[in-house]
């Protein structure tokens, strides 16, 4: 019974590996959390993969779970390989299939750290990350698009994102501006 | 002022996160801005993000509310703010989807894309690439072909990208652009190149040549990006699989020198995909299993994770390749990562001795709560294994099973765990008292339907039959009381089994019986009442033909008889005998251990091969009113591997005929062969009624012919018949290669090896799963018995082995395995005899010089026992 209401648990236990179809889609989905596990940015990039947000949030709850303890840096949970890599606050994940070489998938979360780190002057922590969120959008976006590996090079990345974090951040402009508006 | 508020921000708690309590309608309502002139960049940029954040968190946006925000967003165009313009693209990517009319910024984004600011080049390919449809995607292929090959690599990047997105909606327009593609394959740019490869692959994949030139051609030229290098991996392993190309072929030899790349990612791609290969030698996996042996020392914890995940699946094929990196692999028993540990013992349990089994059970014991289901299933796959190769150390795995049973974890987790432990019951008799005692403590508290019932099943098979039945009574009962209609179900056909096996107990299951006769359901209730009057006759022939042994009839057959009885209403009450039996046990006794991951519980009964056989004979008109097939035996061989013509023989057994089943093929393209039979000359008193030719058989179709043959009637007895076979056709010589045949032929025959009928044949295999019952059911009136000497054999094993395949029938109470180091062993057969004769074989073996055998066998039908006897004499 619980198979069936399960429709992906077939998946979660077959670790075999048939040989990998050649292809560019290398990246399933990139997400960033909070020390909490909520959402800050996500990203699933195949449609079959958890369509609904709700499994979308499920799947992340998990991800975190098993996680967020030790750092760990691999992991293969749901029928998915999971990198990661924490910082301050901050919980960075890319996922992958499970025959995708693990390598690579390090290489799209080392890039995705690497230029985050550049871009925030090396405060990567989760008040810089928001508010300075314009910017972490362009730097994925640079680097993975619709699932194919775009950039991973970081000084790459910084380059074409061509992003100044503002000494005065955007939200505290904002507010002061919605104050005048008052 | 700002700080201040700041400050009391951060205080109250929510100030962590300024998108937080984000509402939508208030964010569309700022977006009212973007109209205002003249533009403020900032501001404009806070709300898109605000947009795109909201989306990002799973947001609904109405149509009508995305479309305006949409369109307002459309005027930032205006601004010359390069963050803002970048994230334009964004929305306009992550809006195409939910608003109407997103082509109306085609012409800006056209603009950007060919504009001077490379900055906005590549992105607006992009998101350009994302709003187009196939119609439209010929009004800008002209740029597309001038972005491909731009000198800028981002221009280029995106440009194969986004057209690497729209092959699967316009192939034939993207298939046009190959030449750009090409070129762009040559350019410095190590993105460029994985991009250009990636697209040529895709525009290629079904062109084998194609693919194989190109992969030359980029091996020879050496590509720079290790991620195309990777692909062309990949690309190499899918050919070599394809062609079937052994591996001295230059694709595997490219493959290796991959090995020797100074990125790991392509050593270890390379290593892994050699691992993969299916028939790979022990010498072509060394030099990759010595990759993946450094890899294991790496400070990088991917690395080792991938090094050790891979050879622990080289350790199940080779296990002797990976005792090499078994240093390496006791390293990483202690890692911090537990996926990393778990799989370095996994793949040690499979490498090691034996006297390394319980150092190692003890570490994993360890940290085994602290890993992830897929691990733990890993776990138990690697101790099923072990139980099997070390059969002694099962109370050892028995005790590390029962306190992981008592763990948390999901389904698959605690069903992989329970086949483990029913498979060492299965196979080590002195570990059925604990097995059951774990697995009773495991149902007291089980979430899954299917493993209660499983258990229960198996509880009912065996506990009657233990020294102490009395003390499983109460885990079963309570099942009745405490869980859902199925698990009830299954717990009152254990408890009737206790009742009918042990008559000390029959007055206590009977009290059970009666209480459960009083359930809220049907199915509860029926299974009562029918077992209670059952066991209250206190017939062992009862007991054994309707409660231990169920039904032997094929489910699907049975539902076919039945309906076919309802059609055609009759006085006759149903009769169980026309229902063919079911082929393969369902019930087979061992349960397989090796695929417990790949496993997948069949939806749906599949008609069975001899319910397919049974309708595609009826169709045949020439053998109508035969009846129900009885038997269909295995496909013979009645030619060599690779001759001209390849024959394989089918044996259909019916009632009082034999079908003759020949499933040719023709190897010879140059011939048309027609009118195909295959003539038989029965040595017995067997007699060919009827051919049915192939009408024809071109090259390389197969084709059926088929014999019907009538059984001798007046000897019952004469069950075996070799026949010497000939096939004879009209060959029309035809065109190889238009396979236009001549206009005339000749007739040719080609010889046969002969054919043999068996006893076999005419018996179905049947499954008791209560042997002694069966036996004492059928009753001595029948009974004969005989010794015979087996001189030529050598051990009790090639002795049961010999009999089974001979006879044809159903090994029961797993009387097949013989226990290691015994001189004396009793097999006990089972089956149905053609025309619905119930035959029941007890061979005790004793070892000395020989085998001795002395063959006990017990049938409704005389005749049957002495067809065994004599056929065994």
């Amino acid at each position: 019974m619980t198979a069936q209401s399960c429709p992906r648990q077939h998946c979660a236990t077959t670790m075999d590996s048939a040989a990998l179809e050649p292809s560019l889609y290398t990246v399933k989905a990139v997400f960033i959390l909070d020390n909490d596990g909520n959402r800050l940015l996500s990203k699933y990039y195949d449609p079959e993969l958890y369509p609904s947000m709700k499994e979308q949030k499920n799947f992340e709850k998990n991800v975190f779970n098993k996680t967020h303890k030790a750092d760990n840096e691999i992991a293969f949970l749901e029928g998915m390989t999971i990198v990661y890599k924490s910082s301050i606050d901050l919980f960075f994940y890319v996922v992958g299939s499970a025959q995708e070489n693990e390598l690579m998938l390090m290489a799209v979360l080392n890039c995705l750290f690497e230029s985050l780190s550049q871009m925030l002057r090396k405060n990567v922590e989760k008040r810089t990350l928001l508010d300075n969120m314009d910017g972490v959008f362009l730097v994925v976006d640079e680097i993975i698009d619709g699932g194919v590996i775009l950039e991973s090079d970081p000084q790459q990345v910084i380059e074409k994102v061509n992003y100044r974090a503002d000494d005065s951040p955007l939200s505290e402009q904002s507010v002061a501006q919605s104050r005048s508006n008052h | 002022m700002i700080k201040k508020f700041d400050k009391k921000d951060e205080e109250s708690g929510s100030g962590s996160n300024p998108f937080q309590h984000l509402e939508k309608s208030a964010v569309l309502q700022e977006a009212r801005i973007f109209n205002e002139t003249p533009i403020n960049p900032r501001r404009c940029l806070h709300i898109l993000t605000k947009i795109i954040y909201l989306l990002n968190q799973g947001e609904h946006f109405g149509t009508t509310e995305a479309t305006e925000a949409f369109f307002a967003m459309t005027r930032l165009f205006q601004s010359n703010d390069q963050t803002l313009r970048r994230m334009c693209y964004l929305t306009i990517k992550e809006m195409a989807n939910i608003s109407e009319d997103v082509i109306i910024v085609t012409s800006s984004l056209t603009k950007d894309m060919t504009g001077k600011e490379d900055v906005y080049r590549g992105p607006a390919i992009r998101a350009l690439c994302r709003i187009t449809d196939t119609t439209m995607l010929q009004a800008i292929e002209r740029y597309m072909k001038q972005a491909i090959v731009d000198k800028v690599p981002s221009v280029s990047s995106s440009a194969l990208v986004s057209s690497l997105h729209m092959v699967k909606m316009s192939f034939d327009v993207v298939k046009r652009w190959v030449n750009e593609a090409q070129e762009a394959a040559s350019s410095d740019n190590i993105m460029v190149q994985y991009h250009a490869l990636g697209l040529l692959y895709h525009l290629r994949k079904n062109d084998r040549l194609a693919v194989t030139k190109m992969l030359n051609k980029f091996t020879k030229s050496g590509l720079k990006s290790p991620f195309a290098y990777c692909m062309m991996i990949r690309i190499a392993s899918k050919l070599l699989e394809e062609t079937e190309g052994g591996h001295d072929s230059p694709l595997f030899d490219f493959i290796e020198s991959c090995l020797r790349n100074k990125h790991e990612m392509v050593v270890y791609e390379a290593a892994s995909a050699i691992v993969h290969m299916p028939n790979c030698t022990a010498r072509e996996l060394a030099p990759a299993v010595s990759v993946l042996q450094l890899f294991c020392s790496s400070p990088k914890a991917a690395l080792r994770y991938a090094a050790v995940r891979t050879l622990n699946k080289v350790a199940m094929k080779h296990p002797s390749a990976v005792t090499a990196c078994n240093l390496d692999l006791e390293n990483l028993i202690t890692d911090s990562n537990r996926s990393i540990a778990t799989l370095a013992i996994t793949t040690l349990l499979k490498t090691g001795s034996e006297s390394s089994v319980d150092r190692l059970m003890k570490q994993i014991s360890s940290f085994v709560s602290e890993i992830s289901d897929e691990f733990k299933v890993v776990v138990v796959q690697a101790i099923s294994a072990l139980c099997q190769k070390y059969p002694r150390k099962h109370s050892v795995m028995m005790n590390f099973l029962s306190n992981m049973l008592r763990d948390d974890g999901g389904f698959e987790y605690k069903r992989a765990i329970v086949d483990c432990i029913i498979s060492i019951i299965e196979e080590n008799p002195e570990s059925k008292e604990t097995g059951l005692a774990h697995l009773c403590e495991f149902i007291e508290d089980c979430e899954h339907t299917v493993l209660a019932t499983k258990i229960l099943h198996l509880l009912g098979k065996e506990g009657p039959r233990t020294p102490t039945p009395s003390k499983y009574i109460r885990f079963i009962f309570n099942r009745v009381v405490l869980e859902s209609e199925a698990v009830r179900a299954a717990a009152v056909s254990a408890l009737a089994k206790f009742g009918a096996q042990n008559d000390d107990l029959l007055p206590s299951v009977l009290v059970l019986m009666k209480r459960c006769m009083m359930d809220s359901d049907d199915e509860v209730r029926d299974r009562a009442t029918f077992y209670m009057n059952v066991l209250q006759q206190k017939q062992k022939a009862l007991n054994a033909a309707y409660i231990f042994n169920g039904l032997s009839v094929s489910v699907p057959g049975l539902e076919k008889s039945l309906h076919q009885y309802t059609l055609e209403p009759s006085e006759k009450p149903f009769d169980m005998k026309t229902v063919p039996l079911a082929t393969a046990p369902i019930t087979e006794q061992k349960t397989e251990i090796a695929p417990v991951a790949t496993s997948k519980l069949p939806e749906k009964v599949a008609p069975s091969r001899q319910d397919i056989y049974q309708e595609q004979l009826a169709a045949i008109p020439e053998f109508q009113g035969l009846g129900l097939l009885f038997k269909s035996s295995e496909p013979v061989q009645l030619t060599e591997a690779e001759t001209e013509y390849v024959v394989r023989c089918i044996k259909h057994t019916f009632a009082n005929r034999m079908i003759f089943q020949f499933d040719c093929t023709n190897t010879l393209n140059d011939q048309l062969l027609q009118r195909v039979l295959v003539q038989m000359e029965p040595s017995e008193a067997y007699e060919v009624l009827h051919y049915v030719p192939a009408p024809s058989l071109p090259y390389s179709q197969p084709g059926s012919c088929y014999s019907l043959v009538r059984l001798p009637e007046d000897d019952p007895t004469a069950v075996s018949c070799t026949f010497s076979c000939t096939m004879k056709y009209l060959v029309r010589d035809c065109d190889p290669n238009t396979g236009e045949p001549d206009d005339d032929g000749y007739d040719d025959e080609y010889v046969l090896e002969d054919l043999e009928v068996t006893v076999a044949d005419h018996i179905q295999k049947v499954l008791k799963p209560n042997f002694g019952a069966a036996w004492e059911e059928i009753g001595d009136e029948n009974e004969k018995e005989e010794t015979f000497a087996l001189a030529t054999v050598r051990t009790l094993d090639e002795a049961v082995n010999n009999i089974i395949s001979f006879l044809g029938m159903q090994p029961c109470e797993r009387s097949d395995k013989v226990p290691e180091n015994k001189n004396s062993h009793v097999l006990f057969l089972a089956g149905v005899f053609r025309g619905g004769h119930d035959v029941l074989v007890r061979s005790r073996l004793a070892l000395a010089d020989g085998v001795t055998m002395q063959v006990t066998v017990r049938s409704t039908d005389e005749n049957v026992v002495d067809v065994i006897l004599a056929s065994v004499g």
